[in-house]
């Protein structure tokens, strides 16, 4: 999130599209409601189905799954037609004055597509901007160039009339107009709106395009940076915020710091690849001190075992261009290239898109090490649904781990506040802390390694490990340790100047706390594993532990409760908060204030003194926000294609009807046997519904804890789908039948829920039906499986299995998250064929 | 009046407050409170479920928990909690929590109970012979990757920063690439 959960109570519209907080996300309701009752706020609801956020909305729209971007698209069009944008915001602090390469095509003009498209992928020379002999990107501040970026964006979205996307998204033309209309209002100075989404946008082929329709959006009516505005990521775990921060992906190190790859071949070569450049004279560019961060961390891999050259080196490398996210895994490990894996507090089986895929994979391991609280589907599956044991190879280890209140450490919630959380009892039985466990195996493998040797055994010998002591036979791990580390101390004595004030110098010892990233140095002399979190610890305390109530703006940043990245900073892009004369905005909700000497409120982010002229994006190179975005994969502007799985013949929008960069799993040399789609080229008789997935209050994820907790199984006790009453009619089931829902991949047995809250959607004269399940179960919880002597029985059965087995191997471009929010099923009442 | 949950226990003869605390605690159910976290120790925790980062009050006694309940103190939640939150008493008080590492050797048709010790054992020795078999010093096109390729990792937002931080470290140092977890789905 850019703002954070209590700033709700500070907007006067909420958009929330592409989530259901008040099932999902329910406390952030608290401050939804707030906003309501003290400020007279209003809610816009857009999903698929009447959601129980839909029920509290003052607007609620209806839309097909999946078209997302034509809906929003549409109220570009409206913004920019009406003249309701913010405009010296969108002058002074976006890119819609910078002049874009002329040879541009878009996609109205280009069949669908931007110029540059080459066997699925984008060559981007005609995406560029127009520089003048010194390089410096050419701009016209009165906007009307036809190739300055807010012409194209004009021009790109001219195309989508209400008209036609209506007929798209089969949201009635009048809802259209009211939902634009409203959310519109907040592009006046005093007005703030925020948007909420989750998984409901991320879980697309068009998943990262969803966002930056939205982030446009905001950008013109100047929502960014400001108290009530901003676009809230919800997140979906408590701690996935967290361990994003810390890099458990391939394609970053923690902080966000691109990996690098094989071409990268000296941490010099690394560092000038990564590290952005600007001509513009005025823009901070941040990221400019990216050698000063991968330093510090490396430092914090090898310590003063290696130098940050020679750590560089140990440390693995992708290859350019290589993918090795989440669904490649799984195809990878169908195609036998693992030999072990590791599904470390994660259930796989039910929580992978094509789950029938990754169940089959586990069995091709030779070793499978889960850890986790419970019993689960991954660590069981050789004796799931259709297994055979005797002919599945795997060794599986399953270890188990104690939970949040059983040890002690920290999370990172939405908001970015790390908050501490401390261990009240001790885990049962010989169930360890994670940390413990991983430490415990590490001490193993690297006596191995010293005993026996092996290939680059020094990257494993050298990595530093001082998290703990060793009592009697076991290690004790200790976050309070690690925390001190994520922090980065001074590895040798130094004398720097204060980088915020220019004159005055200070020493710091050996070991001493770096006091924030801002003194981070890339000589090697600082180590910090993960520069965001540089501030986090003081020579005194960890600041993730504070409950400080003071709260001084009224706006409800807390800054003394617990801790926030970067640097306690509550509320990011604040200094676009304040207009270039450092004024805010909206005085009634100052986020940052400028006293006559320095900034009071927030942190100030990217605010220079008032007048300066600094741009106050300064995590972009060019220190403005990107309405024309040349860094993605699929196109500088967002643009409507349609699921790859869609109940439609063809896209009304253009001719080409899927994201042209997609990898699809079903052509050859890519993918396996089992992945097979519907719907694709032509629409799928078998599979005439459209299937979204979703979840209730009551259960988490794949419901790997909450089916053990009896409470919670009464209260949600199995699948369901859930339809319209006129599906319900066509299809001759009742409330509560149970059903058979299927795609070309697999099928779940479901309860059916017959309820008004789907409607039929009508898109281009058709009627659209679109059913929904959650995707919370699994046969580990169910009553009707074998049961062995030793096995442990929930005190209250769930029934059905994951709503994974139906959803298919196919991701978004840039991200390859898995399109688990729009697919073809098919709906049977049990026993009709 | 500006009292925090500690504070107002300290002087809950002061029942009379309650009303300025936002909370509708009627004097006897106060009390009642009173009695059952009586002698418990308290800490504080933060819900593991959703990312609102809930604070909760966790009350032990004799090394179980006995009791636990929103956090009023938070400025996030200010006491309240949903349903799953409400619920975590049930995951710490569990039966079916697994205290001792389980075992499933190839084709076996049951898991077995093992020693730790040798489990772990047997997880190094396992590590050890993929990583060898398919470490790659170069890629095809003869570039360093000092790079592990026969071994992949999924998780885990479920484990605290600072295991996380540890966990990629540990992933890292063994050469492996395929590093993933719950942010990508």
């Amino acid at each position: 999130m850019t703002n954070h959960w209590v700033d709700f109570k500070n907007t006067d519209i909420f958009l929330i599209m592409g989530s259901n907080p008040a099932a999902n996300h329910p406390i952030s309701f608290k401050w939804i409601m707030e906003a309501v009752e003290k400020r007279g706020a209003k809610i816009i609801c857009v999903d698929p189905r009447f959601t129980q956020s839909a029920a509290r909305a003052d607007l609620y729209a209806p839309i097909r799954s999946g078209t997302d971007i034509a809906f929003l698209g549409g109220m570009i069009k409206y913004i920019i037609d009406n003249k309701l944008y913010f405009s010296e915001y969108v002058k002074h602090y976006t890119n819609a004055s910078f002049l874009v390469n002329p040879a541009l095509k878009l996609p109205g003009q280009n069949n669908g597509v931007f110029s540059g498209l080459k066997d699925g992928k984008y060559e981007k020379d005609t995406w560029s901007y127009q520089t003048d002999a010194e390089g410096v990107v050419k701009k016209d501040p009165t906007l009307s160039d036809p190739n300055c970026v807010f012409q194209l964006l004009k021009k790109h979205y001219s195309r989508y009339t209400p008209e036609l996307v209506s007929r798209i998204t089969g949201t009635p033309q009048e809802k259209l107009i009211e939902v634009y209309k409203l959310y519109a209002s907040t592009g006046k100075p005093n007005k703030a709106g925020v948007e909420l989404y989750a998984m409901g946008w991320t879980q697309h082929t068009v998943g990262v395009q969803n966002i930056r329709t939205m982030a446009i959006i905001q950008l013109l009516l100047g929502n960014m940076g400001i108290a009530g505005g901003g676009v809230a990521a919800m997140r979906g775990e408590s701690n996935v915020q967290g361990s994003t921060d810390q890099g458990l992906l391939f394609h970053i190190w923690p902080g966000y710091l691109g990996a690098p790859t094989a071409s990268m071949k000296t941490l010099a070569e690394f560092n000038d690849k990564r590290t952005p450049k600007t001509k513009e004279a005025k823009a901070l560019n941040w990221w400019k001190n990216f050698p000063k961060y991968s330093a510090s961390f490396l430092r914090s891999m090898y310590g003063a075992n290696a130098t940050i050259e020679e750590a560089y080196q140990l440390m693995p490398k992708l290859d350019d261009g290589g993918n090795y996210s989440w669904l490649m895994i799984f195809d990878q490990m169908y195609k036998e290239k693992f030999t072990g894996f590791f599904a470390w507090g994660m259930n796989p089986a039910c929580s992978g898109a094509h789950s029938n895929k990754v169940r089959q994979g586990l069995g091709k391991l030779d070793w499978l090490v889960n850890v986790n609280l419970f019993d689960n589907e991954t660590c069981s599956f050789w004796r799931g649904p259709g297994m055979d044991p005797e002919k599945i190879k795997t060794e599986v280890f399953m270890l188990p781990c104690a939970a949040s209140i059983e040890k002690e450490g920290s999370i990172a919630n939405s908001g970015r506040v790390q908050q501490w959380r401390y261990k009240a009892i001790n885990p049962p039985g010989e169930a360890k802390p994670d940390g413990d466990i991983m430490s415990e195996m590490l001490f193993r493998i690297k006596a191995l390694y010293a005993k026996h040797g092996g290939p680059l055994s020094q990257a494993i010998a050298k990595l530093t490990w001082p998290y703990g002591k060793k009592k009697g036979d076991e290690f004790h791990y200790d976050p309070r340790l690690v925390a001190r580390e994520l922090n980065g101390v001074f590895l040798e004595e130094k004398t720097l100047e204060n980088p915020t004030k220019k004159g005055e110098f200070k020493t710091f010892k050996k070991g001493d706390v770096v006091p924030t990233f801002a003194w981070l140095q890339d000589d090697g002399s600082t180590s910090s594993g993960c520069w965001i979190y540089c501030g986090s610890v003081s020579d005194k305390n960890i600041l993730g532990m504070r409950r400080g109530q003071a709260d001084a703006t009224g706006l409800g940043l807390y800054p003394e409760w617990a801790w926030a990245w970067p640097v306690n900073r509550r509320i990011l892009y604040n200094g676009a908060s304040v207009d270039p004369e450092g004024k805010p905005w909206d005085p009634s909700r100052a986020v940052i204030k400028w006293d006559g000497e320095k900034w009071t409120g927030d942190v100030p982010d990217g605010a220079g003194n008032p007048g300066s002229g600094r741009p106050p994006f300064i995590m972009k190179p060019d220190g403005v926000a990107s309405l024309y975005g040349p860094g993605l994969a699929d196109g500088p502007f967002p643009e409507h294609y349609e699921p790859l799985e869609c109940p439609v013949e063809k896209n009304l929008m253009s001719p080409q009807k899927n994201n042209p960069t997609i990898k699809r799993f079903d052509k050859p040399g890519i993918g396996s046997d089992l992945d097979v789609y519907s719907g694709v080229d032509s629409c799928d008789p078998r599979f005439p519904f459209v299937g979204t997935t979703y979840r209730v209050s009551e259960h988490w994820q794949t419901g790997v804890l909450t089916r053990w907790c009896p409470w919670l199984a009464e209260m949600q006790p199995g699948m369901f789908v859930e339809m319209s009453e006129e599906l319900a009619k066509q299809r001759g089931i009742k409330n509560g039948d149970k059903c058979v829902v299927s795609s070309a991949r697999g099928e779940v047995e479901c309860a059916a829920i017959v309820t008004p809250r789907f409607k039929p959607v009508v898109v281009d004269g058709n009627d659209i039906h679109q059913v929904g399940f959650p995707w919370h179960y699994g046969w580990i919880t169910t009553k009707d499986r074998k049961y062995d002597k030793s096995d442990k029985k929930a005190e209250v059965f769930t029934f059905g299995d994951s709503a994974n087995l139906l959803t298919p191997t196919i991701g978004d471009p840039n991200t390859m998250i898995p399109e688990s929010k729009t697919f073809m099923v098919n709906v049977v009442k049990k026993g009709v064929k | 009046m500006n009292v925090s949950r500690r504070g107002f226990l300290k002087i809950s003869g002061a029942v009379a407050a309650v009303s300025g605390l936002g909370i509708s605690l009627k004097p006897i159910t106060a009390h009642a409170k009173e009695l059952k976290i009586k002698y418990a120790e308290e800490t504080t925790t933060i819900c593991p479920y959703c990312s609102l980062g809930c604070s909760i009050i966790v009350s032990a006694r004799d090394g179980k928990v006995i009791n636990t309940e929103g956090d009023p103190d938070s400025p996030i939640n200010r006491g309240a909690l949903c349903s799953k939150g409400g619920s975590i008493y049930q995951m710490v008080n569990n039966e079916n929590r697994l205290g001792k590492p389980l075992y499933r050797a190839p084709f076996a048709k049951e898991w077995k109970e093992v020693e730790w010790d040798w489990a772990l054992d047997k997880i190094a020795e396992n590590v050890k012979k993929s990583r060898d078999a398919s470490f790659k010093k170069t890629n095809a096109k003869g570039e360093l990757v000092n790079r592990c390729e026969g071994i992949a990792s999924v998780g885990s937002a479920a484990m605290d920063l600072e295991e996380c931080f540890t966990y990629q470290k540990f992933l890292r140092g063994l050469g492996l690439v395929y590093i993933e977890h719950q942010a990508r789905i």
